[in-house]
């Protein structure tokens, strides 16, 4: 094979990988610059929230539960060989809060509202709605992606601090059902071990995947190609991508907020 | 009044408008003709603002479609798409009174609903149709809903994407017979495009043949059966035979 034409197909690929991340920065940008101008679209922002946030509930709060449970059993068994089963207070709170409820509900937001929004829109699409939209003076930036990237800005937060509680709640039942500990001092541990900064990391992160799963439904929606096949590649594009980019900015944020 | 000028639009190496000139006078119906993927929706699309032409300018009432306010502009137009592109997330009432729910000409929601009941009726829904999902409509249905909100506010330029297409000759005869009345009844310029002639014959005043990415004839429909164009003619009788290759 001829190094120089895989020399140039590989310079092609990160091209256009760069143009993509392009395409996708400046979309972003507009979207969030519609976010502030107006007209607004207070239903097209409830419906979002209604979708985004009290929808996405029962999928994080089980696998928040879940997950904290999971957490228990893996330290106290872990902590096991070295005489440390008491730390799983403490590490079943810092795990869930600093790593696990953000990454977690990021992901369930990308499988759940990522995937529906770019369905959505890209279904819009082909079906001349946007079009239609555009004919009736209504800009599909504001009436379709503002309210849906601010609902989810302003709503994962909130269910990563939800997803939070519960994973330390499902850690707490197992702890003190399944492995022996003591109920107050359970919670009492949690409590004291977690500092200020801890909350606030997982409700930056929740906000920034919040924003990157939105953006990226929105974008893939938007570009969808023609058919069901161009709905269907928007979808699986917009979830990849979307998770792919919360792990990235999960481990980006972990570096800001407790790099030493 | 409408006016292409050398209007030009590629996508790719697929050159759809090489150099399309049209004049549509106000208050007239133009019906553009011509097969599949030779740019109709492109030409309508293009003076709408949808896309972008390469070259070549778009005038309504003499001034650039391409300046001035967006909103505005799109204010003075409505438009049927081929599949009626109605919101499935809204009720049929909120589809047709869309315009009047938001933006410049918002009205209070009673109002709307009015306007969209009152219009749901001239195209022959009844009021029980205002609550009901589009996805709760036959696709003739759907197609008079379009309608209905197309006219909803008013407008001066309606366009017709393939108005009748994928619907049975009856309801074809009867969405044809509604855009005539319509059109005449509110003086509004009309642009149809279709491959439907039962429909030229309906809706049209004048017609244009599309082909090859020029208007290949125009001429008042009256004159259509006897242009002498061999692009209409064939086009009319449907044959293999001619200037227009059955194989695309």
């Amino acid at each position: 094979m001829n190094p120089l034409a895989v020399l140039g197909g590989l310079g092609r690929a990160v091209l256009s990988m760069l143009a993509n991340f392009g395409k996708v920065g400046i979309f972003a940008l507009d979207a969030i610059s519609h976010i502030f101008r107006p007209p607004y679209y207070p239903r097209e922002f409830a419906v979002a929230l209604m979708n985004v946030g009290w929808l996405s509930l029962p999928v994080v709060g089980l696998t928040a539960i879940f997950t904290g449970g999971a957490l228990a059993l893996q330290i106290y068994a872990g902590g096991a060989r070295f005489n440390a089963e008491a730390v799983v207070p403490q590490i079943v709170a810092i795990g869930m809060v600093r790593e696990l409820g953000p990454v977690l509900v990021g992901l369930m937001i990308a499988a759940r509202v990522t995937s529906s929004i770019a369905a959505e829109i890209a279904t819009m699409k082909v079906t001349e709605q946007i079009d239609a939209l555009v004919t009736l003076s209504t800009h599909p930036m504001k009436y379709l992606t503002a309210p849906r990237v601010l609902a989810a800005l302003t709503t994962v937060p909130l269910l990563v601090g939800i997803g939070d509680i519960i994973g330390i709640a499902g850690g707490y039942v197992v702890a003190t059902q399944n492995l022996g500990f003591n109920a107050a001092t359970y919670l009492q541990n949690t409590v004291n071990f977690l500092e200020t900064k801890d909350i606030v990391s997982s409700l930056v992160k929740g906000a920034a995947f919040g924003l990157i799963a939105a953006i990226m439904g929105c974008y893939y929606g938007m570009n969808s190609g023609r058919g069901a096949q161009g709905v269907g590649r928007a979808t699986k594009s917009s979830v990849e991508s979307a998770a792919i980019m919360i792990l990235a900015a999960n481990f980006i944020l972990t570096g800001v907020f407790f790099s030493v | 009044m409408i006016r292409m000028k050398n209007v030009a639009k590629a996508f790719g190496d697929n050159q759809v408008l090489q150099s399309m000139s049209l004049e549509i006078p106000k208050g007239t119906s133009m019906v553009i003709i011509g097969g599949s993927g030779t740019g109709k929706s492109v030409a309508l699309k293009c003076i709408l603002g949808l896309i972008k032409p390469d070259s070549g300018m778009i005038y309504v009432n003499g001034k650039d479609a391409a300046k001035g306010d967006r909103d505005k502009f799109l204010a003075r137009f409505g438009m049927l798409f081929q599949g009626a592109a109605l919101f499935d997330s809204l009720p049929v009432w909120q589809n047709v009174s869309f315009r009047l729910l938001r933006g410049p000409l918002k009205r209070p929601a009673e109002f709307a609903r009015e306007i969209a009941i009152e219009k749901l009726r001239r195209v022959g829904l009844k009021s029980d149709v205002a609550d009901r999902f589009p996805s709760e409509l036959s696709g003739g249905m759907q197609k008079r809903v379009g309608l209905a909100r197309a006219i909803a506010a008013e407008p001066e330029i309606i366009f017709f994407d393939e108005p009748t297409t994928g619907l049975d000759p009856i309801m074809s005869g009867v969405i044809n017979d509604l855009i005539r009345e319509i059109v005449t009844e509110m003086g509004a310029t009309a642009m149809t495009i279709t491959h439907d002639m039962s429909s030229v014959r309906a809706i049209a005043d004048n017609v244009a043949m599309l082909h090859g990415g020029v208007i290949q004839w125009t001429g008042p429909v009256s004159q259509m059966d006897a242009s002498g164009d061999p692009y209409v003619e064939q086009f009319i009788s449907g044959s293999a035979e001619g200037p227009i290759e059955a194989v695309r």
